[in-house]
């Protein structure tokens, strides 16, 4: 099971809050997948969300707030202390928003953002792009944790960049690795799982689905099915088929 | 309580639901008293800042069955009522590159005429030629939130229904119908956020609510008349009222300008903002927290679902049959 940060996690899948049909078929999503971690927004709830949070604590689950929303350093540390306040934890999955169309991390400003919340004590998982150079500098920044997206939030994409993804486990073997955004089917859950990574972080596929609940349970299924292939050690791919019986001995010419 | 004799009740909160439940309990020959603290309807109760929307098709993209069920009766109900409901359906569009939003619902609703920009263009001539395709829901309807209850309270007065500012002395049964304010007796309840707008914009004429789809601002128009209209509303998980915020002002202007250019000419008339009441599974329930029957969590479905739930308290208090939207705690059980 994914750790992080000294704390281990009773699941490789974490789910975020947003967009369900209602607090009722949301928690039921979350029993249904066994998810360990819940994001929850912050920044238009916090006026009066009270209420959303106090459900969102009842589910179990750990909480991993979040500064979405943020598209600079100042908001997103205020969200940070905000939600360390409100909901008494250090984790905080940090987002800042360069490009708001494809709400594409500002890599520049999450860095400095991530410093600064290190250095304040804050356990930061960042929401990256899988950048190699951008996920040095936000380890060197104090972060244990890289979230790099599979494509962009919300759009079901999947792994937009396979290979960048591949590289930056191989990488990074030591740390944490989160797929964050972009997952739209259980597969893409899975490939993930294969890649290595330790977790998925996915919202909408699930909250947006016809049937939420039973696309919780599928996601949990995939997340399995993809840990369990990666610990069992695949096969390498080859151009050439590789017959699965022997043929010597085989009677070819009668 | 078994008999059909008339009984002396009291029906706490002149919202949406107070209005339907006096003017239902009223009409089955009870003495009915009415209070609310501002004396009517108005902009302390989130049915005031509604769209009125009587659209239960719609609605199901994202609600669940009861809602479609009862949903239908009520724009008869409504009609009965206290008139003014338009009968002209909904349309439902989206912007090219979110084709897929209209695919997504279609696949979920039912009860739709899939049609082409010229059908649009007949039936709502100024979004001619700016929309290939829609969805038409031709046997929704709307009203006017505002003029629907004032067309309750005075059908309520032609019974001799004034609404009080304080409880009589008798008050008989209580029916508590306070929305948000009642989370003194329901903690499960709590506050959804929505803010509207009300636009003049006299360039554009439409006959029914029109729905822009969107992946991250889902809007709708709903025509007032005399180039009036409601555009609304976000949906936001906190109970804060008042004032709207500049991000969602920026949001629902964005997406009603992508509608129709004209809008960025409208005028503004009006904002408001509010808390929807709502339970956790977002639909409604009737149920007794001591000394009273209770009416609430119709979240963003008032006008669509409190004419069926003001018909099941008034049955339930009739003949004591067991509301649809019954609801037990744990200790009542």
């Amino acid at each position: 099971m994914p750790v992080f940060y000294g704390t281990t996690v009773d699941s490789p899948l974490m789910l975020g809050t947003a967009q369900y049909p209602s607090p009722a078929i949301l928690a039921a999503a979350f029993r249904a997948s066994g998810a360990g971690v819940a994001t929850v927004s912050l920044r238009r709830e916090a006026g009066g969300g009270q209420d959303f949070l106090r459900l969102m604590q009842g589910l179990g689950v750990r909480l991993l707030p979040n500064t979405a929303g943020c598209h600079t350093v100042r908001e997103a540390v205020t969200t940070a202390h905000m939600a360390r306040e409100l909901l008494g934890t250090d984790w905080i999955k940090l987002e800042v928003i360069g490009h708001t169309d494809l709400l594409a991390p500002d890599v520049f400003a999450l860095v400095d953002a991530a410093r600064e919340l290190s250095a304040q004590g804050f356990k930061v998982f960042p929401y990256c792009t899988e950048d190699l150079s951008v996920c040095g500098r936000l380890l060197d920044a104090g972060c244990e944790v890289l979230m790099p997206w599979g494509a962009p939030i919300g759009s079901g994409l999947g792994l937009n960049n396979p290979h960048g993804l591949t590289a930056l486990r191989a990488a990074f073997p030591d740390v944490p690795l989160v797929v964050d955004a972009g997952i739209g089917l259980p597969s893409h859950a899975a490939r993930a799982m294969e890649m290595g990574f330790d977790a998925v972080l996915l919202n909408t596929a699930v909250a947006r689905a016809g049937d939420p609940v039973a696309m919780a349970r599928a996601m949990a299924l995939a997340v399995d099915a993809g840990r369990a292939a990666r610990a069992a050690d695949p096969i390498e791919s080859r151009d050439m088929a590789v017959p699965s019986t022997p043929v010597i001995g085989k009677a070819f010419l009668a | 309580m078994t008999d059909r004799d008339p009984q002396r009740v009291t029906v706490l909160g002149a919202g949406v639901m107070g209005l339907t439940a006096a003017t239902e309990l009223s009409g089955r020959g009870h003495a009915v008293t009415l209070v609310d603290p501002a004396l009517g309807p108005g902009g302390h109760g989130c049915s005031w800042w509604a769209g009125g929307m009587l659209a239960p098709w719609c609605e199901f993209e994202n609600a669940e069955e009861p809602v479609l069920r009862h949903g239908q009766s009520a724009i008869d109900w409504w009609d009965r009522n206290a008139g003014g409901v338009a009968r002209n359906g909904t349309l439902v569009v989206t912007l090219g590159r979110d084709r897929r939003e209209l695919d997504r619902f279609a696949r979920r609703t039912h009860g739709f005429e899939a049609i082409g920009g010229n059908r649009l263009a007949e039936l709502e001539p100024d979004l001619g030629g700016r929309f290939d395709r829609a969805l038409f829901f031709p046997a929704e309807a709307h009203l006017d939130p505002r003029a629907a209850m004032a067309g309750l309270q005075a059908g309520l007065a032609a019974r001799g229904i004034a609404v009080a500012d304080r409880m009589p002395d008798d008050a008989g049964r209580l029916v508590d119908c306070r929305g948000l304010a009642a989370r003194d007796i329901l903690p499960d309840l709590r506050g959804v956020r929505g803010e509207m707008l009300v636009l003049r914009c006299p360039d554009i004429a439409l006959s029914r609510p029109v729905r822009l789809l969107h992946p991250r601002v889902p809007i709708y128009l709903v025509p007032r008349g005399d180039g009036v209209f409601m555009l609304g509303a976000t949906m936001i998980e906190s109970d804060r009222r008042g004032v709207v915020t500049a991000r969602s002002v920026m949001e629902l202007l964005s997406a009603a300008f992508a509608l129709h250019p004209a809008f960025g000419e409208a005028e503004i008339v009006e904002t408001g903002a509010d808390a929807r009441p709502a339970f956790p599974d977002n639909l409604p329930r009737i149920g007794r927290a001591g000394d009273r029957l209770y009416a609430n969590g119709l979240y963003r479905h008032g006008y669509l679902l409190a004419p069926a739930l003001a018909m099941q308290l008034a049955d339930h208090i009739d003949t004591g049959e067991r509301p649809e939207f019954w609801h037990e705690t744990d200790d009542q059980r």
